[in-house]
């Protein structure tokens, strides 16, 4: 649906523009319909950039995007508020997302004053509830109330209802979860991905792997706005090859296994020593959460007489 | 016994009346502990950490006693709290991007720092240079201005001024939150190795983020809408919480290897009270999965096992009954 071909991006930066800074270089991925694509990488790996252009809301400096066959750099009237009636974005702070001085409904507002004029108020009123109700939230509860009013899930969730109204087809979301608490996260990461029977595609940018890894199929691993690595998640996930993503990998701060744990799991696979069972390389039963690849199991008595050394088959 | 909190009380002064943000706060931090200090926005783990360093309007004590090394601070009185700020006990900010003077050198600054402390800066200057190698920063960044440094860089530096005077209690609130996981992880690794190399008693980690905790801390206090909820090890309170918001904190976490598709994880439904008003008993009631009638009376901050402490009477009752 969504493809990007060779995109770059240079900014010009320094006192009087002299300088230059490739914030995304030649980067190309596509968006299939209905898919969740995470972007991953680290602060400045130019993920917020892509964002950007792919929303219009940065030019391109070399490269196509292309949405359904048509380059939408080329876009100009009605084609363009075509274009944006099927991609919205929804960004990382919720609260900076809103004027504070009006009332939050006012983005459906904006929205019915642009895009459905020749609507009625008891329909319109009818399509906001809906738009509410579909991202779990309770109309006469956050109605007409202000930002501050509102708790940070509410306001990003009400962002993403004023995106559904539109009847979109590519949501991008700009990290959209890490300015919530905890507690909210994952409802709203639970509805993006409830979105998905819709026939929404999402670009979910992020930096936390894990988030990455609970809701999309493929991942794209950004570094200095180049791709790295990209593939499916799990396969990239359980078997990361890109040094950068190793790191990654290594840094994410979980709650199954402290760093030393993975670091040492990862030294052993890069290294291809065998510090784990020697037959890990090739086994096909190998334990991926388990001990496998860290420790070279011992020689046990599986029935009398008969020696076995393999924790999958004696279950230590 | 490093630190000793017992009975803390803070309020904010509004115009609408008295936010009781903290309420009751008795815990001790142990020589050389690493405790993490986690819970929800606006739960008072920030104004627990502020009021032990500067208790300034609109904060308000109420009661309670602070022993540092068994000296007690008198973290009422802004003036005589001068002696031990930055001494005994310091903080890294949250805010350490823009924690440091734009206006002076880095050396300046430091320089500037200690002799408000009356501490000849000449004769700190090798073990500030030391504690530079500490976190990987090159000397050359005492002659420059903080706008030269990346966010880590700051982050770092900050952590390097807040300890150069060997504090018994380094206050660290939210010093991860702003960075990316990489740098995330080596600022971490650093607060372990300044309390390894003695650059500082015991740390007190205040963040959101109880993934970074599993990794660094020695022991977790959880707190809700500005009471103490559970605190004990940090094995214990990962792999064995009994709290019943503790449980539902750390499974809405997001893990590695668990996918939407195959595995839903849930938040807590709700939102905390306000606590301009909060309601009585247990602030948790209205949330909790297996609230009860008694859950109207505030539960004690109790001691179930050795070193971990509840306050929850259902799981008092499981407890007794265990």
């Amino acid at each position: 649906m969504l493809e990007l071909e060779g995109i770059s991006k240079v900014y010009r930066v320094g006192t009087f523009g002299g300088k230059e800074l490739h914030a995304v270089s030649n980067v190309s991925f596509d968006i299939e319909d209905g898919e969740v694509v995470s972007l991953i990488g680290e602060s400045g790996s130019g993920k917020t950039t892509i964002g950007k252009m792919i929303l219009r809301l940065t030019p391109i400096t070399s490269g196509m995007i292309r949405f359904n066959g048509v380059d939408i750099s080329t876009l100009k009237g009605a084609a363009l508020k075509k274009y944006c009636c099927d991609v919205q974005g929804v960004f990382q702070d919720p609260f900076c997302s809103y004027n504070p001085i009006f009332k939050a409904d006012r983005i459906f507002g904006i929205v019915r004053h642009e895009f459905f004029p020749g609507l009625t108020g008891a329909q319109w009123s009818a399509k906001v509830e809906g738009a509410l109700r579909a991202v779990g939230l309770n109309p006469p509860d956050v109605l007409n109330k202000f930002p501050h009013q509102l708790s940070g899930g509410q306001l990003q969730r009400f962002l993403i209802a004023r995106a559904l109204l539109l009847d979109i087809k590519l949501l991008v979301a700009d990290e959209i979860i890490s300015m919530l608490d905890a507690s909210t996260r994952m409802d709203v990461l639970n509805l993006l991905a409830d979105l998905k029977p819709r026939g929404l595609s999402i670009l979910f940018i992020t930096h936390d792997l894990s988030l990455g890894y609970y809701i999309s199929e493929r991942a794209v691993i950004l570094y200095r706005g180049c791709v790295v690595e990209m593939g499916s998640t799990e396969k990239i996930y359980s078997n990361p090859l890109h040094p950068y993503t190793r790191l990654l990998m290594a840094s994410v701060p979980r709650l199954d296994k402290k760093w030393e744990e993975v670091e040492a799991g990862l030294r052993v696979r890069a290294a291809g020593l065998p510090g784990g069972c020697v037959y890990y390389d090739r086994c096909p039963i190998t334990d991926q959460a388990g001990c496998c690849d860290s420790r070279r199991p011992a020689l046990v008595e599986a029935e009398s007489g008969h020696l076995v050394a393999c924790s999958q088959v004696t279950g230590q | 016994m490093s630190l000793r909190v017992e009975n803390l009380t803070v309020y904010y002064q509004t115009l609408k009346g008295d936010v009781r943000a903290l309420e009751r706060a008795t815990f001790s931090i142990a020589d050389g502990e690493i405790m993490g200090l986690a819970g929800e926005s606006g739960c008072g783990k920030t104004t627990l950490g502020h009021s032990l360093v500067r208790l300034a309007p609109p904060m308000r004590f109420v009661e309670g006693r602070v022993t540092l090394d068994g000296e007690e601070l008198p973290i009422w009185d802004t003036e005589r709290m001068n002696d031990f700020r930055f001494k005994k006990i310091s903080i890294i900010p949250q805010y350490a991007m823009n924690a440091m003077n734009p206006t002076r050198k880095i050396g300046r600054m430091a320089a500037e720092l200690l002799r408000s402390r009356r501490v000849d800066f000449r004769a700190k200057l090798p073990e500030l240079r030391s504690r530079l190698d500490l976190v990987n920063l090159s000397h050359d960044v005492l002659n420059m201005y903080p706008i030269e440094l990346s966010g880590g860089m700051k982050q770092r530096m900050v952590m390097v001024l807040s300890t150069l005077l060997n504090p018994s209690l380094l206050i660290a609130d939210e010093i991860t939150s702003a960075l990316d996981v990489s740098s995330q992880k080596a600022v971490a690794e650093m607060l372990v190795a300044f309390r390894d190399q003695g650059c500082c008693k015991s740390v007190m980690v205040i963040t959101h983020d109880i993934s970074i905790l599993y990794q660094i801390a020695d022991t977790i206090l959880i707190m809700y809408a500005g009471q103490l909820a559970e605190k004990a090890a940090t094995a214990t309170i990962i792999h064995s919480p009994r709290h019943p918001y503790t449980r539902l904190l750390i499974s809405s976490l997001p893990k590695v290897g668990v996918k939407q598709s195959e595995r839903r994880l849930t938040g807590i439904p709700g939102s905390p009270p306000l606590l301009l008003d909060p309601p009585i008993g247990c602030r948790f009631r209205e949330r909790c999965p297996v609230a009860f009638d008694r859950c109207t009376e505030v539960p004690p901050f109790t001691e179930i096992d050795r070193d971990h402490f509840v306050a929850c009477w259902k799981a008092f009752e499981e407890h007794a009954r265990a």
